[in-house]
């Protein structure tokens, strides 16, 4: 698979691949084939790969619970990534991680995060080390707007801007934190927030890769100059679930109009009206072909032996004792 | 014949480390100005680059060090307080720790956290004093707890070098100790115990400060009880050979830990040498009562604290 994210065909053959990821990997859930669910990340696919578009290869990512999109836009392989996702030798992560931890350190992922907010000062770390070292390498970090309450993530942006770390905070507002509505979770406005530590942020169409990528690059561009950190709030929606558990438990927490009203601005709709009908159709073929051969390499892909359990627990190599006997 | 400070000690330790690995840094609060003792003239020689000044933001920079290990860096964190290792088990336990498993063997997490003057600091009340490191070894995080000035100097230069994230306790109790050192200072291998004083009748298993306890006893009852003295000087991973091989001598075993009673290290000890050691004896263990919150008043505190008087008796008990 290509790494290069330039063209508007690029752009939209990312998005596409990661949408039938998605829907892979909802038949996965549902077939069992993927235990423990996932976190869709569908109809946010334009802000990972409109900031993904905007990275240079060895640059790095910190990613979320809702992390696909992220790990794919930065260059994944979908068949690693599902086999993954299924718990494979063959996985990014040596099916030790899952969904919620895909990592590929080699390809700058450094690895999606489970805890809200908790991968900020990673990323800000993996930025300090940047800086020191004069590797040019920037670091975006994304987050959702739950992250924002976290207050860890408020003490990352001090420390950032202080240390003029490049670093990029990519907030993906889908306006929900799990049910919770973002008018009930937050004081003031995300922008504000990293305003108020000096770092200038921006609001961009969370739904429209191009926009997303000029901002994103007009930030790289800052980060790479020396001058610091930069904020991005990118004004999203999740098409479906928090996580697919909402497949088994139906909740209602979102008016099933404002679900509507936002399909209609379905980021994959947006960027295929700057493309040919045949580029279009020659990326989701493509995209389909590939999501088939990863569904077929991870499904025939070996499980762990549970012999090998805890390996990897130490990277020394120390193995504590057993739990038996 | 040099005396050494357990405090200077630490802070050759670092000097050399920093002076030997460019990759070395430390981050903490007050640490241009050494204020933990631990740091002291390091800014000055090394630059503010590298040692390196932090905002009260614990959660933050802890997870920094985090991110800039997985670049390469091996990054030692100082702790002015010991229980900020119950604000930042988040950032050590569920993120450093757990990445190596998580990401399938792609990164290692070279991190150093150290406490100068972890336990009870005397008049300092309940969230300043405060000893932790059962729950990190619980964990599974390297733990370590010198009592030695020649220990502190050799296992912080180990817990640098390892590539696992590492917790080093100082206890407040050990940092005035001073120690004659007659030959090098050398890196202590991270699980090995050390025996400080040999016998034959009972096994002293003490941690930390508490060396200096379980010495003083096995001098108070010298005649009566021939006591072994066993530091294990690092808790995760403890050193079960050793204490397999002390028991075959003497049946017996004591353990003084600082450590709250209920799950504490006091009770895996006991528990290990009861599931597969010898012992001619039931085991005792001298810790904090269960539960404890240090008091501030200083009877108080040190009511709570393991004392060498229990530990006597508890000597004694298994002796009958």
């Amino acid at each position: 698979m290509t790494r290069s994210l330039n063209t508007p065909a690029e752009l939209y053959g990312r998005m596409r691949l990661i949408r039938e990821f998605e829907e892979t990997a909802l038949r996965l859930v549902k077939s069992g084939d993927i235990v423990g669910g996932i976190h869709p990340y569908i109809g946010e696919e334009a802000v990972a790969v409109g900031v993904c578009a905007a990275l240079a290869d060895d640059d790095l990512i910190t990613s979320t619970h809702r992390g696909h999109g992220h790990v794919l836009a930065k260059g994944a392989d979908p068949a690693r990534m599902l086999a993954e996702l299924a718990g494979r030798t063959t996985g990014l992560n040596a099916g030790r991680g899952g969904s919620m931890h895909a990592a590929d350190v080699g390809l700058g992922i450094l690895g999606a995060n489970a805890i809200v907010g908790a991968a900020a000062p990673i990323a800000a770390g993996a930025a300090w080390a940047s800086q020191r070292a004069r590797s040019g390498r920037v670091v975006v970090t994304f987050f959702g707007d739950g992250g924002l309450n976290q207050g860890v993530l408020l003490e990352t942006m001090n420390l950032a801007s202080l240390w003029k770390l490049p670093v990029i905070f990519v907030c993906e507002n889908n306006g929900y934190a799990t049910t919770m509505p973002i008018s009930t979770g937050l004081a003031g406005s995300a922008v504000a927030r990293a305003q108020g530590f000096g770092i200038p942020g921006e609001t961009v169409d969370g739904m429209d890769a191009v926009d997303i990528r000029s901002a994103a690059a007009a930030a790289v561009e800052r980060a790479r100059a020396g001058a610091g950190p930069s904020f991005l709030e990118c004004l999203t929606y999740r098409f479906g679930p928090h996580h697919t558990m909402e497949q088994r438990i139906r909740l209602s927490y979102r008016p099933a109009e404002e679900v509507e009203r936002w399909r209609l601005r379905d980021p994959l709709v947006i960027q295929a009206a700057r493309i040919t009908p045949q580029e279009r159709e020659e990326a989701d073929a493509r995209a389909a072909a590939i999501l088939a051969a990863a569904r077929e390499f991870a499904l025939a892909s070996p499980h762990p032996d549970p012999a090998d359990a805890l390996d990897y627990l130490y990277a020394s190599g120390m193995r504590g004792r057993g739990g038996e006997g | 014949m040099a005396k050494l400070s357990y405090a200077k000690a630490l802070n050759r330790a670092l000097r050399d480390e920093l002076t030997r690995d460019e990759s070395v840094c430390v981050l903490g609060e007050d640490v241009g100005a050494g204020m933990a003792q631990l740091t002291l003239g390091l800014q000055a020689q090394f630059g503010p680059g590298r040692v390196m000044d932090t905002p009260i933001s614990e959660q933050a920079f802890t997870s920094l060090a985090t991110g800039a290990a997985l670049c390469g860096m091996r990054p030692v964190i100082e702790f002015q307080i010991p229980s900020l290792l119950f604000l930042v088990l988040e950032q050590i336990a569920n993120q450093a720790h757990k990445f190596p498993l998580m990401t399938g063997g792609q990164v290692a997490v070279p991190v150093t956290y150290v406490v100068p003057g972890s336990g009870s600091r005397e008049g300092w009340a309940g969230q300043h004093s405060d000893h932790p490191y059962s729950i990190y070894a619980h964990v599974g995080v390297t733990t370590v707890v010198p009592a030695m000035p020649s220990d502190a100097y050799g296992l912080l230069v180990s817990a640098i070098r390892s590539d696992d994230p590492t917790v080093v306790f100082a206890p407040a109790g050990a940092m005035g100790v001073r120690e004659d050192v007659t030959r090098d200072l050398v890196p202590v291998p991270i699980g090995r115990a050390r025996i400080h004083r040999a016998g034959t009748d009972v096994t002293c298993v003490a941690v930390g400060h508490l060396v200096h306890e379980a010495l003083a006893a096995a001098g108070e009852l010298a005649g009566e009880v021939s006591v072994e003295v066993f530091d294990p000087r690092t808790v995760y991973p403890f050193d079960w050979p050793a204490l397999a091989d002390s028991l075959e001598r003497t049946g017996r075993l004591v353990v003084m830990d600082d450590s709250n009673r209920s799950c504490g290290l006091a009770g895996e000890v006991l528990a290990s040498a009861a599931e597969g050691m010898r012992l001619i004896a039931p085991p005792a263990r001298v810790t904090r009562p269960d539960g404890s919150v240090l008091p501030f008043a200083l009877g108080l505190d040190r009511a709570v604290q393991p004392a060498r008087a229990a530990l006597v008796s508890a000597i004694r008990s298994v002796m009958k």
